[in-house]
C-alpha cells in the first residue's frame, strides 16, 4: 500500500544469486522472499518472532526473517532452505532429516534446517545439549524434537566423514 | 495371524514426502500464488456476546485497492461439522458469540490494504451478558447463546447406564469418589490456516485449503454456496500440523470461495496467529467426577463417571466430544457395570472441538489418577493392580464395544521392566518420583459423521505400461505419514519400490472419498482399501502373466520390481512387462478398493460414539523431579509402550509416539487456552510466546517400546499410533508428582503454583472442590451384552 511511501529498489544476494526488485521499505525479508522472489520454502508461523519457523541464514547466522526488513539485508549473504545445498543434491542435514523422519508435517523443517546448519558450521560435533540449546528458538509441534536431534547428530557424523 | 516376512511393510523406510519437505518444495496452502489473486481479511467481533445492530462497510468499500466486501446477508445458510449442530454462519448474521466471531470480510489487491479496510468496517453491537465458565453457563440460563440444545445454555445432556451400577456398588468393598478438572488447550500447529479459492470461467470453483477433512469442506461449501457439489473441487494441501485443529469446515474457507465467485478472481485468506487462537476447536475444558466401587484386590465392581464440558460458542464436534468423555473408560479395565452422565454447555468463548485424543485425554487423566489413589488406599502396586484388571482380548465391554487384539498387558510389562519401576516406586528420595498410567484409543470411528451406508474410504489404482503405479485416495497427509503408509502398503502387494508409486491425494475431483485425517482412522481404513485395490490389480496382472506362462495364477509372485514363477524363480519378467501383459489381456488396468467398518454390536441411542474396528493400547511411566520449594517440575524421562497392532513403518510409529508424548507433556505441565472474563472475554495469551509449549529444552527423554499385537481388522494387523500415546502422559506425570512430593494435583496443567498450593494445603491436594449439581434425565438403560431380552 502506498500510504505516502514509495517503493525502493533493492538488490539482495540470495542463495548465491543477486536478485533486484522494488519493494516498500517496510517489507520484511520474509515477505520479500516468499512474495517478491517466489522462495516459498521459508515458512511462517507467527510473523512476530516467536516460533522460529521463518529462520533463514544471513552471513551464516540464523535470523528470523519476519523481524528483519529487506532493506537491512543489502550486501549480506542470504541463504534459505532452497539454497542449503549448493548443487542439485541434498545437504547432509536434509538427507538425515528425510531418512530419520525428522520432518513430519515439514512446516517447521526449513527453519530448523537453517538453524542446524549454522550450528554445524561452527561446531562440527555438537553434544545433545548443544543441539537442544541451538534449536531452543524453533518450535516443532509434531516430532517431540527427538528425531530432529538424532538427524542433526547423524548429519554431523556424516559431515565429519564425508566419504562414508 | 501369520507373520509373513514382508519386504516393504514393517520396515523403517524414509518418508515418501521427506525430500520435498526438507528442500522447501512442499506447497502448503499459503505457498500458492495465482495470477490475479487478491487477499481477504475477516472483520472479527471484539465482544464475547452481542446482537449485531448494524454493519457499515461504506468506509472500507471506498478505499483504493478494495475489490469487494462481504457480510453475512450474502451467506445466510448455516453449516457445521455435525448434522445436529448446523449452528455456524460464514459471517455472523445477527449475533456474535465469542471474541473473534467473524462479521464481515473485505478483499483487496494487497494484504495490507485488506487489513486496513477491515479496520474501517464499523459494526454497532448491543452487548449481551457473556457466559465465561461452566458454572456461569449452569447459573445463567438466560440469555441463551443458542436457541437450540437441551435448555438454557446446556447444549447436550447424555445419560447412559450399562447394567446396574447400584447392584455393582452394593457388591464393592470400598467406594471412592474424586473430582478432576482438565483445562482447555489448543493445537498450535505451526502452519496458520490458509485457503485459496479460484473461480473457473464456467462457473465452477477450486478451493485449496489446509484442511484435514476435504470431504466435509466440500459438503459445507456446496451447502452454503448453494452449488452442486460437482461444481466445487476441494484440494487439501499438505497440512502443516493439524492435531484436530483443521477438521472443521471454517468460515474463512467459505468466505474465500464466496468472494472468488463474486469478483471472478482468485482469493487468498491466511489467518494470523492470533486468529488461529480464536478459531481454536481445541481441547474442551472438562470438569469430571468419578465414583468407583472396588474389591480389596482392586477389581472394579461399578463405575459412575460424570463430565461437564465447556464447549465455547458453537457446536463443532461437541456432541461427539461429550460422548467420548464417557466412551472409552471401559476398554482398558474390566468395568462390569457402568454409568455415564455427560453435559456440554455453551459459553462465549471460541468453540472447542477435537484435539489429539478427542474427548478422551480428560477422562483418561481422571480415571488413571483416581485408580492410582485407589491403589494407594488399598495398599496395592498401581502397575500390578492395573495389570490384573485388563479387559480380555476378543471380548465385548459393558457399553457394547468390541475389543479385538489387546496388548496392554505386554505394554505394562515393558514399561515396568524398562523403567526399573519396582526399584523406584515409593523408593526414590523426596523430590523424585515415578508414576504409571495406561490408555486406549480408537483406530477410526466405526460410524461416519453424517449417517450413510457408503464406504468410509476408497482407493483407486492405475497401472501404467511403463511400470508406474498411480494411487488415488482422498486422504491427506498431516505429517503423520499417511502418504508413506499408503505407498508402502501398495508397494508391498505389488512387489515394487515405493518410489515407483505416484500418489494423488485429498482432491475431491480426482480421488475417491476418504472421510479425513481424524479419529486415527487413516492407516486402518485407507490401508484396508489400499490392500483391496492393490490385490485386485495384482490378481489381474498375475492372471495375464500366468496365461502367458501357462501356469496357475497362484504361482505368480511379485517382488523387487519383478514378477516370478514361485516354483521356478528363473522364469520372471519386470513389473512393467507384467503390466503390459495385463493390458494386452484386459485393456487399461485400473482397480478400486473401499472400506467400511464392521457393524458395532451396540444398538442403543448414543452407541455411535466409541465403536472402532480396533483399539490401540498404551502404558507409560513418567519419572519426575519436583522442587518442593518452588514447585518446579522437570519430567526426566517417559517410558512408553504402544500396541499398534503391526508397525507399517516402525520409524513413523516411533515418531507418532514421541510426538504424542511431547504434546501430552505440554498439556500436562504448561498449555492453557484461557480467557479474561473481566476484559470482554479476550484470550489471555494469544501468541506463541505467551502460550507456553515445550521447547527443545523442555522436552523429556523418551524410551519407546513398540508392541505388535496384530488385529484381524487392521491392514497387515495395524492399529492406530497417532493419538493413543498422548493419553497416559498427563496422568502418569500427575501420579509421579504424588510419588515425588506426596501431593495430588487433580487439575491439568500441573503448574508449580498448584504444586506449592497443594504442599501448603491441609489435604495436600489442588483440584476442584466439588462437582456441580446438574439435573439429569433418566438414563437410557442398556442391558449388558449377552443379557438382552
Amino acid at each position: 500500500m502506498t500510504n505516502g511511501k514509495q517503493k525502493i529498489l533493492l538488490a539482495l544476494r540470495v542463495n548465491g544469486e543477486v536478485r533486484e526488485f522494488a519493494c516498500y521499505p517496510n517489507r520484511t525479508l520474509l515477505e520479500v522472499l516468499r512474495e517478491d522472489l517466489g522462495l516459498t520454502g521459508t515458512k511462517h508461523g507467527c510473523e512476530l518472532g516467536e516460533c522460529g519457523t521463518c529462520t533463514i541464514l544471513i552471513d551464516n547466522q540464523p535470523i528470523l526473517s519476519c523481524l528483519i526488513l529487506a532493506l537491512e539485508c543489502e550486501g549480506r549473504e542470504i541463504v534459505t532452505v532452497e539454497g542449503l545445498s549448493p548443487g542439485p543434491g541434498l545437504h547432509p542435514l536434509q538427507e538425515a532429516f528425510g531418512e530419520l523422519g525428522a520432518a513430519q508435517c515439514g512446516y517447521c523443517t526449513p527453519g530448523i534446517l537453517c538453524t542446524a546448519k549454522a550450528l554445524l558450521d561452527r561446531n562440527r560435533r555438537p553434544s545433545r545439549a548443544e543441539i537442544r540449546a541451538a534449536l531452543a528458538g524453533n518450535l516443532c509441534r509434531c516430532t517431540g524434537y527427538i528425531k530432529i536431534f538424532e538427524a542433526v547428530e547423524l548429519a554431523a557424523e556424516r559431515m565429519e566423514r564425508p566419504s562414508e | 495371524m501369520s507373520q509373513k516376512p514382508y519386504r516393504i511393510v514393517g520396515h523403517s523406510l524414509a518418508k515418501v514426502d521427506g525430500p520435498a519437505k526438507c528442500t522447501g518444495q512442499t506447497k502448503f496452502a499459503d505457498d500458492l500464488f495465482l495470477p490475479g489473486m487478491v487477499h481477504a481479511k475477516l472483520h472479527r467481533a471484539p465482544l464475547p456476546h452481542a446482537r449485531i445492530v448494524r454493519v457499515d462497510t461504506s468506509e472500507a468499500e471506498k478505499m483504493p485497492g478494495v475489490v469487494a466486501v462481504l457480510t453475512g446477508k450474502e451467506l445466510p445458510i448455516p453449516f457445521g461439522i455435525l448434522p445436529v449442530s448446523q449452528d455456524e454462519h460464514a459471517l455472523c448474521l445477527d449475533r456474535i458469540r465469542f471474541v473473534g466471531d467473524p462479521v464481515a470480510a473485505v478483499a483487496a489487491l494487497e494484504e495490507d490494504i485488506a487489513f486496513a479496510a477491515m479496520n474501517r468496517i464499523r459494526v454497532e453491537y448491543e452487548p449481551l451478558k457473556a457466559v465465561m465458565s461452566i458454572q456461569a453457563a449452569l447459573d445463567n440460563p438466560e440469555p441463551r447463546i443458542h436457541d437450540y440444545g437441551e435448555e438454557g445454555n446446556i447444549h447436550k445432556k447424555v445419560a447412559l447406564e450399562f447394567g446396574d451400577v447400584r447392584h455393582g456398588f452394593a457388591g464393592a468393598d470400598e467406594i471412592f469418589v474424586d473430582t478432576f478438572y482438565y483445562e482447555g488447550s489448543t493445537h498450535l500447529a505451526l502452519e496458520q490456516h490458509a485457503v485459496v479459492a479460484a473461480p473457473e470461467p464456467d462457473g465452477r470453483l477450486t478451493v485449496w485449503s489446509s484442511t484435514q477433512t476435504p470431504h466435509y469442506v466440500h459438503r459445507a461449501l456446496a451447502k452454503v454456496l448453494e452449488l452442486p457439489p460437482a461444481y466445487i473441487r476441494v484440494i487439501a494441501t499438505p497440512v502443516g500440523g493439524g492435531f484436530g485443529g483443521k477438521s472443521d469446515p471454517f468460515q474463512h474457507e467459505i468466505v474465500a470461495a464466496k468472494l472468488a465467485l463474486k469478483i471472478g478472481r482468485p482469493v487468498k485468506i491466511c489467518l494470523t496467529r492470533e486468529e488461529v487462537f480464536y478459531c481454536h476447536r481445541g481441547r474442551h475444558p472438562v470438569l469430571m467426577s468419578v465414583k468407583t466401587g472396588v474389591k480389596k484386590d482392586g477389581s472394579i465392581t461399578a463405575m459412575h463417571f460424570r463430565s461437564v464440558l465447556d464447549g465455547g460458542g458453537y457446536g463443532s464436534y461437541g456432541v461427539a466430544s461429550t460422548y467420548y468423555t464417557g466412551a472409552l473408560q471401559t476398554v482398558t479395565y474390566r468395568i462390569p457395570h457402568y454409568k455415564f452422565d455427560g453435559v456440554r454447555v455453551f459459553t462465549n468463548k471460541p468453540p472447542c472441538g477435537p484435539k489429539r485424543g478427542h474427548g478422551t485425554p480428560q477422562p483418561r487423566f481422571a480415571l488413571e489418577v483416581h485408580l492410582d489413589k485407589i491403589a494407594g488406599h488399598l495398599g496395592l502396586d498401581p502397575a500390578e493392580m492395573r495389570r490384573s484388571q485388563l479387559v480380555p482380548p476378543n471380548s465385548i465391554t459393558a457399553n457394547h464395544l468390541r475389543i479385538g487384539s489387546m496388548g496392554l498387558g505386554t505394554c505394562i510389562d515393558k514399561v515396568v521392566g524398562g523403567s526399573g519401576w519396582k526399584k523406584k516406586f515409593r523408593r526414590l528420595p523426596r523430590g523424585r518420583g515415578v508414576g504409571i498410567a495406561c490408555s486406549s484409543y480408537i483406530s477410526g470411528a466405526g460410524l461416519p459423521i453424517y449417517w450413510n451406508r457408503m464406504p468410509h474410504t476408497g482407493v483407486q489404482i492405475k497401472l501404467d505400461r511403463g511400470g508406474g503405479i498411480c494411487v488415488f485416495c482422498g486422504q491427506i497427509d498431516i505429517g503423520q505419514g499417511s502418504d508413506s503408509v499408503l505407498a508402502q502398503m501398495v508397494a508391498e502387494i505389488l512387489g515394487v519400490d515405493p518410489l515407483t508409486i505416484r500418489l494423488v491425494t485429498g482432491d475431491t475431483d480426482l480421488t475417491p472419498v476418504d472421510l479425513g485425517s481424524y479419529s486415527s482412522r487413516v492407516t486402518l481404513m485407507m490401508g484396508n482399501a489400499a490392500i483391496q485395490a492393490a490385490e485386485r490389480a495384482r490378481d489381474l496382472v498375475a492372471r495375464a502373466v500366468a496365461k502367458q506362462w501357462k501356469l496357475s495364477p497362484s504361482r505368480i509372485v511379485f517382488a523387487a520390481g519383478r514378477v516370478f514363477d514361485t516354483e521356478n524363480p528363473d522364469q520372471g519378467m519386470s513389473f512393467a512387462e507384467s503390466v503390459q501383459a495385463a493390458e494386452a489381456e484386459f485393456g487399461t488396468i485400473g482397480t478400486v478398493g473401499s472400506y467400511t467398518p464392521p457393524p458395532s454390536p451396540g444398538k442403543y441411542r448414543g452407541a455411535g460414539v466409541g465403536p472402532s474396528p480396533a483399539y490401540s493400547y498404551s502404558a507409560a511411566i513418567a519419572q519426575v523431579e519436583v522442587d518442593p520449594d518452588t514447585g518446579w517440575t522437570q519430567v526426566e524421562r517417559i517410558w512408553i509402550a504402544h500396541d499398534c497392532g503391526k508397525c507399517i513403518n516402525p520409524m513413523l510409529v516411533t515418531g507418532q509416539v514421541e510426538g504424542s508424548v511431547y504434546m501430552g507433556l505440554g498439556e500436562a505441565l504448561m498449555e492453557e487456552q484461557v480467557f479474561r472474563a473481566n476484559r470482554n472475554g479476550v484470550h489471555k495469551i494469544p501468541s506463541m510466546l505467551d502460550y507456553k509449549s515445550p521447547t527443545t529444552e523442555d522436552m523429556c527423554e523418551v524410551t519407546t517400546y513398540l508392541i505388535e499385537d496384530p488385529d484381524p481388522n487392521g491392514p497387515f494387523g495395524a492399529k492406530e499410533a497417532g493419538q493413543g500415546p498422548l493419553l497416559p502422559i498427563a496422568p502418569a506425570i500427575a501420579n509421579a508428582v504424588f510419588d515425588a512430593v506426596g501431593v495430588r494435583i487433580d487439575e491439568i496443567p500441573i503448574t508449580p503454583e498448584k504444586i506449592l498450593r497443594a504442599l501448603r494445603s491441609p489435604d495436600r491436594r489442588c483440584g476442584p472442590a466439588s462437582y456441580p449439581r446438574i439435573p439429569m434425565p433418566e438414563p437410557i438403560r442398556v442391558p449388558l451384552p449377552g443379557t438382552e431380552a
